[in-house]
C-alpha cells in the first residue's frame, strides 16, 4: 500500500498516513486531487479509481471516506477488506465510532492503524492482537497518567 | 462547515466526560477543533490558526513547558499539519519528546516524527540515538514503539546503526516484538536489500515461527524475495503448500478468522507466492494443484473476502503451469466475476479476463454480451478496464472497431494519465494491425489530435520513423505519403487555431517532406496554408521553427512567395526564425545550392550529416591562432562554473539554453536521419521541458477538432475484411462517398449490441484463438511490409522461419531511437548473445590491452595477416546432426573455438540446406559465421555462398565455396565483418546457391541483423589516459538516462548492466560519478563520464567519430529499458 487517506463528505482530511516517501508538496497535491476525485464520484460506481499509475480503493463508511492507494498488482478486494478490518478496530475501540471520535482522537486512530498496518502491509489481521497491543499500551498510560495528574491538578490547574 | 460536525458538538462535553484521562490531553485540540468549526471563511481559519501556530512556536521555546504540556502541543501541531499549515518548528521538538518523555509522551513524540518526517529528512539523524536506546529497554511498550518507527521511516544510511539490534529481536520471546522486527527487517530489505543479505537463514526461522502472526509477516519478505529470484526458493514450495493446506483446515486460532474465512490475508499472500513459484515450472506446479484445487472449492460464501480469494486463486491458476481441469474450474469462477451484478465484482472479472485472454481467448467471447455492455458503462473505471481487455484481444480483423471505442473514449476523457496511456495503444495497435492506408493515417491524426502535446515524444517519431524509411515497395509507400499529405492539406484548409502542436510538427514535417508526391495540388497552395499557420499566435515557436523547415524544402519556383515571407520574418523577435528566414531566402534563389543541401528524393540514410561542422576547421584554427579561446561546450562550462563554487546541489544539465529550434536548423531532416534525431535527444531534457511546458498552456483547449470534423466519422458495421493494400481514393471522393452511405437503421438497441460483438469478437474463434495469444508472439505482419522474396517459397519450414525474419526486419524499421514497446518483442537471441559474451572478452581486451596500446597498428594488421595466412581451401566438415543448432557450436574452427560469441540463431532454410548463424566477438572484428547444413541424404555439390551489407565492410572470408557437402554435414563458413561508420543496427542479406542435381541450381536467400553492440569492444586505460584522451575528443552528446535504483548501490548497478550489454570497460567509479570506456572494433574509442543526477544518470559521451556516441548512448537505453 503507498498510502492511506481518511476524509470527510466535505473534503476535510481527517487522517493521512504515507508509506512512500514524498514531499509535502507532492503530498498535497496527491490529496487534494483524489479528495476531489473521489467525492465526484456517485455512490453506485465501483470502489476502484485508476489513477496515475496507482489503483485507488476507496469506501464511504457514513460521512468518511476511508481511501487506499495500492500497486497494480495488488488486490482490490482484499484493500477492500482492510478498510474494513480498521474500520472494525476503530468500533471495537471506540464503541461504535463516529468522525468525531476520529477528530478528536486522530492520535489514537494513528496507533490502531500503526498496530494493524506497518510500513503499508498488514502487521496483525487479528483484532483481538491488535486491541490488546493498544490497550497495554494505553494501559501503561493511565498509569503514567494518573499521578502526574494529581500533582499537576493540585500545582497548577 | 459539516453539519454532522455541528450536530455533534453540542452533544461534546458529555462524550468527553465519559474519558477523562484523554480529554484532558485534548482539551486544548477540543477548543482549536471547535473554534474552527465555529467558522465560515478560508480566511478566518488561516487567521486563526496562525494565531495558534503562533502561541505554539513562544510555548515550545520556553523552558517551562513540561513534558506534557509538549505532548498536548504535538498534537495540536500534528493537526494544524493535517490541514494544510506548515508547523515545521515543532519537528525538532517531536524528536525531544520521542527521546526525553516518559513512555506515553514518547509514543505521542514518535506518532508526531512518524507523520512529520520522512525517510529523506535530515533531523532523523538525531534519532538514531533515542531509537537504539528504545530498542534496548527492556519495556516492551517502548521497544515496540522504536521497531514501530524503524519500520517506517528510517532511511538507508542509518539502517546499519540499528541493525544489529533488531535482528536480535527476532528471537525474541514476545511475539508481538518477533513480528514487528521481521517487518522492520522487509523495510530494510526494500531500502537497502544488500545490507540484510546476511540475514537470509534467519528469515526462513521466522516462517517456521510457532506464532502464526510472525510467520504472516514473514511472507512478506518471501513474496518479494520470489518475486526477484523464484529459482531459489523452490525448496519452500513444500511448506508453503502445507501453510496454505492448514490454514484452509482451519488449523489457526479463531481470531485470525475474518467473516469466518480463515486468515484470507494470509491466503493471499500464499496463492501470491504460490503462483510466482510454479510459473513456467511443471514439476513445481504439480506440487500445487491440490491446494488450489482446494481453495477455489473452499471459497464458496458469497461474500468480499471469499471473492478476494478467488480472484488470486483464478489468477494463481493461470499463472503456474496449466492443468485443464483447473483452468476449467478457474473459468467459471471468473463468470460469476463478470456476471455477478455487484459492480466491484464485475471490475474485477474484467480484470481477471484481461489477465486470462492471454492465455486464452476464447473466454472472452463467452462473455461478449458482458463485455459490451460495460463498454457503454456508465462508470468510468468499468469501461476503461474493458477497454484494457479489448486492447488484448484486437486483431487485424476487429481492429478498426476496437481502435473506435478506444478513440471514443478519448474524446470523453480529460485525465491525462488515461490519454497519455490509451493513445499510445491506440497508436500500437494502429501500426500493427492497420488494414489500409487510409484508416491508418486517419487513426493518427485521431491520436495526434487528441493526445496532442501530451503525448510521449516517441509517438510522432515512430510515425515520421514509418513515413520515412517506408518498407521495399516504393510505391506502397508513396501511396502512403501521398495519402499523408493529402489528408493533413484538408486539415490544414479547415480550422487549425486548436491542433496541438505536435500534430502541426508532423504535419509540416510530411508536407514539406512529401508534397511534391502530389502533383495536383498547387505548391502555391501548400505554401499558403503553411505560411498561414506561421501567423497565428497559438502556433509555438516550436513549431514555427518545423514549418519554416518545410517551406524551405518546398518552394521550387515559389520564389515570389517565399521571398514575401523571408522578408516578413526578417524583422521578427525570434532570432531563430530570422536565421532559417535567411537561409530560406538564399536557398530559393539559388536552386543548384538548393538541390544540393536538400537533395529531393534521396533514400533517406543516404543524405549525410556533417555534425561535426569540419568545414569550419579551417576558421577555429585561424581564430586560435589569433588567439581566441578553445571551445568549451556550454555544459563544460557550466560545469566548470559549478566546480568552483563550493557547493554544487543542483543537476547542471537543466539550465542549459541550447534550444531545440537551433539544432533543427543545423539539420533540417532531423526527423529521418537516425544519428542527428539522437542528436536531439541529446538534447532531451530542454525536450520535455518545451512539452512540459507548452502542456500547461495548452491545458483547458477544447479538443473539439476530430469528432466531426473534416474526418469521416467511419461508422464500424460490419467486420472489416483485412485486406492490404487497398487502393487510395482521393479524400475528397472518399470522404463523399462515406458521407452518403447510409448508416444501417438497426431496429433494437440489442441488434445494435450483438452487431457490435460480432464485429469486436470477430477472429477470436475455436480455429483462430492460437493467433490471439497475441503479446506473446510476434505480431502478424503489418500492412506496409513488404513480404520478402524468399516468402513466397513453398516448403512449410521455410515460411516459419521466413515469418519469423521478415518480423524481425519490422522490428529494424520502427525501432526508434526513443525505445517502444516494440524492443520487447524483440528476438531474445540477440540479447541472450550479449550475456555469453562480456567477461571472456574484457579478459581478452586485458591481456591484449598491454600490446595493443603500444601499437595498435601493427597488432590489428599482424592478426589480420595471420588470418590470411590461415586461409585453407578445404573448409571444416563434420558428422553432426544439423538439427540441433546448440550442438553447431562444437563445429567452431579450433582457432575460433575460445573466442566469446553469441548463441547461434537459424537464419533460413529450405527441404535440402538450413542455414544458421553465429557471431564471434574478436577484438579486430565481429566474425560472422553462416553454418550451411545438408538436410538430404544426398550430396550437395557447387555451394556458393555470398553475403551482402552497404553498412559493412568484409575483412576477410572463408569457406564461402564448398565443392561437396556430404549427406548430413555441416560446413562452416565466416566473414570477418568491420564496422567503419557505426550505424545502430545494420542488416545483411546473402543467398546460397547450390546444386542437388548437376545443372540444376537453386538459390536460398537469408537475411539478418546486426547491432553496433556487436561491434562495440572494451577499452581498458588507466583513469589519467582517459582524462588526457577526454579532452582531445570533440565530439560529445549528453543524455540523461535512466538509473537502475533497485539494488543498493545504483551507479554501479547500472554501469554493471551497461557493462553487461554492451562490453564497455568501467575505468573507475569515485562517489556518484563513474568513467566509462569503449571502442569501435580497434578504431575510434568512446569516453563515457557517468553521473548520478536525482533518479537520472547523466551520461556524457566523447568520441572522435562523430555518430559512435549517439549509437552507443542509443544501445545504452536500450539495455537499460530491458532491465
Amino acid at each position: 500500500m503507498q498510502f492511506m487517506l481518511l476524509f470527510s463528505r466535505q473534503g476535510k482530511l481527517r487522517l493521512q498516513k504515507w508509506y512512500v516517501p514524498l514531499c509535502d508538496k507532492e503530498k498535497k497535491k496527491i490529496t487534494r486531487e483524489l479528495v476531489q476525485t473521489v467525492l465526484a464520484r456517485k455512490p453506485k460506481m465501483c470502489s476502484f479509481l485508476e489513477w496515475r499509475d496507482l489503483k485507488i480503493v476507496y469506501k464511504r463508511y457514513a460521512s468518511l471516506y476511508f481511501c487506499c492507494a495500492i500497486e497494480d498488482q495488488d488486490n482490490e478486494l482484499i484493500t477492500l477488506e482492510i478498510i474494513h478490518r480498521y474500520v472494525e478496530l476503530l468500533d471495537k475501540y471506540f464503541g461504535s465510532v463516529c468522525e468525531l471520535d476520529i477528530i478528536f482522537n486522530f492520535e489514537k486512530a494513528y496507533f490502531i492503524l500503526d498496530e494493524f498496518l506497518l510500513g503499508g502491509e498488514a502487521q496483525e489481521t487479528s483484532k483481538k492482537n491488535v486491541l490488546k497491543a493498544i490497550e497495554q499500551a494505553d494501559l501503561l498510560q493511565e498509569e503514567a497518567e494518573t499521578p502526574r495528574s494529581v500533582l499537576e491538578e493540585i500545582g497548577l490547574t | 462547515m459539516s453539519d454532522v460536525v455541528e450536530k455533534t458538538l453540542t452533544a461534546l462535553p458529555g462524550l468527553f466526560d465519559s474519558q477523562t484521562g484523554a480529554a484532558k490531553i485534548t482539551n486544548r485540540l477540543r477548543q482549536l477543533v471547535k473554534s474552527i468549526t465555529e467558522l465560515t471563511s478560508k480566511h478566518e481559519e488561516e487567521n486563526l490558526i496562525k494565531q495558534e501556530l503562533c502561541a505554539m512556536k513562544e510555548q515550545v521555546s520556553s523552558p517551562n513547558t513540561s513534558m506534557k504540556q509538549m505532548r498536548e502541543i504535538m498534537v495540536r501541531a500534528m493537526y494544524c499539519e493535517m490541514l494544510g499549515y506548515d508547523a515545521s518548528f515543532t519537528y525538532i521538538h517531536a524528536i525531544k519528546l520521542a527521546q526525553q518523555g516518559g513512555v506515553l509522551e514518547k509514543r505521542v513524540g514518535y506518532l508526531a516524527v512518524s507523520l512529520f518526517l520522512n525517510e529523506g529528512h535530515e533531523l532523523l539523524l538525531l534519532l538514531v540515538n533515542t531509537v537504539l536506546k528504545d530498542l534496548q529497554s527492556t519495556n516492551l511498550i517502548e521497544a515496540c514503539m522504536a521497531l514501530t518507527v524503524v519500520a517506517q521511516v528510517f532511511p538507508k544510511d542509518m539502517i546499519p546503526a540499528v541493525l544489529p539490534l533488531v535482528e536480535d529481536k527476532l528471537s525474541h520471546p514476545k511475539e508481538i516484538i518477533r513480528r514487528k522486527a521481521v517487518l522492520a527487517l522487509y523495510k530494510f530489505y526494500l531500502i537497502a536489500p544488500n545490507q540484510v543479505q546476511h540475514i537470509h537463514g534467519k528469515f526462513r526461522k521466522a516462517l517456521s515461527d510457532r506464532d502464526p502472526g510472525v510467520m504472516a509477516s514473514s511472507l512478506h519478505i518471501y513474496l518479494q524475495l520470489i518475486r526477484e529470484s523464484p529459482d531459489s526458493y523452490k525448496d519452500l514450495t513444500g511448506s508453503f503448500v502445507t501453510i496454505l493446506k492448514q490454514v484452509l483446515g482451519g488449523k489457526l486460532p479463531v481470531d485470525f478468522n475474518y467473516h469466518s474465512v480463515p486468515a484470507p490475508w494470509l491466503q493471499i499472500q500464499l496463492l501470491r507466492i504460490l503462483s510466482l513459484l510454479g510459473k513456467e515450472d511443471q514439476s513445481t506446479s504439480e506440487l500445487m494443484y491440490e491446494v488450489l484445487d482446494e481453495s477455489l472449492r473452499r471459497a464458496e460464501m458469497n461474500h468480499n473476502i471469499t471473492y478476494a480469494i478467488l480472484y488470486e486463486c483464478v489468477k494463481a491458476v493461470y499463472t503456474i503451469h496449466p492443468k485443464v481441469e483447473l483452468l476449467e474450474k478457474a473459468a467459471r469462477c471468473i463468470g460469476n466475476f463478470v456476471l455477478s451484478p455487484k459492480i466491484n465484482l464485475k471490475y474485477l472479472g474484467l480484470k481477471a479476463l484481461t489477465y486470462v485472454v492471454q492465455h486464452d481467448a476464447k473466454l472472452a467471447l463467452q462473455h461478449q454480451m458482458t463485455i459490451i455492455e460495460c463498454l457503454d458503462h456508465s462508470d468510468f473505471t468499468i469501461k476503461r478496464e474493458t477497454l484494457e481487455l479489448l486492447f488484448r484481444i484486437t486483431n487485424a480483423q476487429n481492429v478498426t472497431v476496437i481502435v473506435e471505442k478506444m478513440l471514443d473514449f478519448l474524446r470523453g476523457c480529460n485525465d491525462e494519465h488515461t490519454i497519455i496511456h490509451l493513445v499510445g495503444k491506440v497508436s500500437e495497435l494502429a501500426e500493427k494491425f492497420a488494414p489500409d492506408n487510409s484508416w491508418f493515417i486517419q487513426t493518427m491524426n485521431c491520436v495526434f489530435s487528441i493526445g496532442g502535446d501530451l503525448l510521449q515524444q516517441d509517438v510522432p517519431n515512430n510515425f515520421l520513423r514509418l513515413l520515412a524509411e517506408g518498407s521495399e515497395s516504393k510505391e506502397e509507400d508513396d501511396q502512403l505519403r501521398l495519402y499523408a499529405v493529402e489528408s493533413y492539406l484538408t486539415v490544414l484548409k479547415g480550422h487549425t487555431s486548436h491542433l496541438p502542436q505536435c500534430f502541426l510538427q508532423v504535419m509540416s514535417w510530411v508536407l514539406g517532406e512529401y508534397a511534391h508526391l502530389q502533383g495536383s495540388v498547387d505548391r502555391r497552395e501548400v505554401i499558403r496554408l503553411l505560411t498561414q499557420l506561421l501567423d497565428q499566435r497559438s502556433v509555438s515557436s516550436e513549431t514555427r521553427v518545423w514549418i519554416l523547415s518545410a517551406l524551405t524544402k518546398i518552394p521550387e519556383g515559389q520564389t515570389d512567395l517565399i521571398l514575401d515571407l523571408a522578408e516578413r520574418l526578417a524583422s521578427s523577435q525570434d532570432t531563430v526564425l530570422r536565421q532559417q528566414a535567411q537561409e530560406l531566402q538564399h536557398l530559393s534563389q539559388d536552386s543548384q545550392l538548393h538541390e544540393w543541401v536538400l537533395p529531393r528524393g534521396a533514400p533517406w540514410d543516404a543524405i549525410e550529416v556533417d555534425s561535426s561542422l569540419s568545414f569550419l576547421d579551417g576558421f577555429v584554427s585561424e581564430a586560435l591562432a589569433a588567439g581566441a579561446a578553445p571551445y568549451k561546450p556550454p555544459h563544460q562550462r557550466q560545469e566548470e562554473l559549478c566546480e568552483d563554487r563550493a557547493l554544487n546541489l543542483e543537476p547542471y544539465s537543466f539550465s542549459l539554453p541550447v534550444s531545440l529550434s537551433s539544432c533543427s536548423i543545423t539539420d533540417r531532416q532531423s526527423p529521418t536521419l537516425l544519428s542527428v534525431s539522437s542528436g536531439l535527444s541529446g538534447n532531451s531534457t530542454e525536450l520535455s521541458q518545451k512539452a512540459g511546458s507548452s502542456t500547461l498552456i495548452l491545458e483547458g483547449v477544447k479538443r473539439v477538432w476530430g469528432k466531426d470534423g473534416y474526418l469521416p466519422q467511419k461508422e464500424a458495421t460490419a467486420p472489416l475484411v483485412d485486406e492490404p493494400s487497398a487502393a487510395v481514393q482521393p479524400p475528397v471522393q472518399q470522404e463523399a462517398a462515406e458521407r452518403t452511405e447510409p448508416r444501417p437503421e438497426l431496429s433494437t438497441r440489442n441488434q445494435d449490441k450483438q452487431q457490435l460483438a460480432s464485429s469486436l469478437f470477430v477472429g477470436l474463434g475455436v480455429g483462430s484463438s492460437v493467433s490471439l495469444l497475441g503479446k506473446s508472439e510476434a505480431p502478424p505482419p503489418r500492412f506496409r511490409k513488404k513480404p520478402r522474396p524468399h516468402e513466397s517459397s513453398s516448403s512449410s519450414g521455410t515460411s516459419e522461419k521466413s515469418s519469423d525474419s521478415s518480423c524481425r526486419s519490422s522490428h529494424n524499421t520502427t525501432d526508434s531511437f526513443l525505445y517502444g514497446s516494440f524492443l520487447e518483442e524483440e528476438p531474445a537471441t540477440s540479447k541472450s548473445a550479449f550475456d555469453h559474451t562480456p567477461k571472456s572478452t574484457t579478459a581478452n581486451g586485458l591481456s591484449q590491452n598491454k600490446d595493443t596500446k603500444e601499437d595498435k597498428h601493427t597488432n590489428t594488421s599482424q592478426i589480420f595477416g595471420g588470418d590470411m595466412v590461415i586461409v585453407r581451401p578445404s573448409t571444416i566438415q563434420d558428422k553432426h546432426p544439423p538439427s540441433e543448432s546448440s550442438d553447431l557450436t562444437a563445429l567452431l574452427p579450433a582457432d575460433l573455438k575460445d573466442l566469446p560469441h553469441s548463441d547461434v540463431i537459424s537464419l533460413t532454410s529450405d527441404p535440402s540446406l538450413s542455414l544458421s548463424s553465429c557471431r564471434l566477438f574478436r577484438d579486430e572484428a565481429l566474425l560472422l559465421l553462416i553454418f550451411i547444413s545438408n538436410c538430404t541424404e544426398t550430396v550437395i555439390k557447387d555451394i556458393a555462398v555470398q553475403l551482402t551489407c552497404e553498412e559493412l565492410k568484409t575483412a576477410s572470408l572463408r569457406g564461402n565455396i564448398v565443392d561437396c557437402l556430404e549427406a548430413r554435414s555441416t560446413s562452416v563458413c565466416h566473414y570477418a565483418l568491420l564496422m567503419d561508420d557505426p550505424h545502430t543496427n545494420v542488416s545483411f542479406t546473402g543467398t546460397v546457391s547450390y546444386q542437388t542435381q548437376p545443372g540444376h541450381t537453386n538459390t536460398l536467400p537469408f537475411s539478418g541483423t546486426l547491432s553496433t553492440a556487436d561491434f562495440i569492444r572494451p577499452l581498458v586505460l588507466t583513469t589519467e589516459e582517459y582524462g588526457k584522451l577526454w579532452l582531445s575528443l570533440s565530439h560529445d552528446v549528453k543524455q540523461n538516462l535512466k538509473l537502475l535504483t533497485d539494488a543498493g548501490d545504483p551507479l554501479r548497478t547500472t554501469l554493471n548492466a551497461l557493462k553487461d550489454a554492451l562490453q564497455l570497460h568501467v575505468v573507475d567509479i569515485i562517489g556518484s560519478e563513474g568513467i566509462v570506456a569503449c571502442r569501435l572494433l580497434s578504431s575510434a574509442p568512446c569516453l563515457l563520464h557517468c553521473r548520478v543526477s536525482g533518479a537520472a544518470l547523466v551520461m556524457w559521451l566523447r568520441s572522435p567519430h562523430p555518430a559512435l556516441p549517439d549509437c552507443i548512448l542509443y544501445h545504452c537505453q536500450r539495455a537499460l529499458a530491458h532491465r
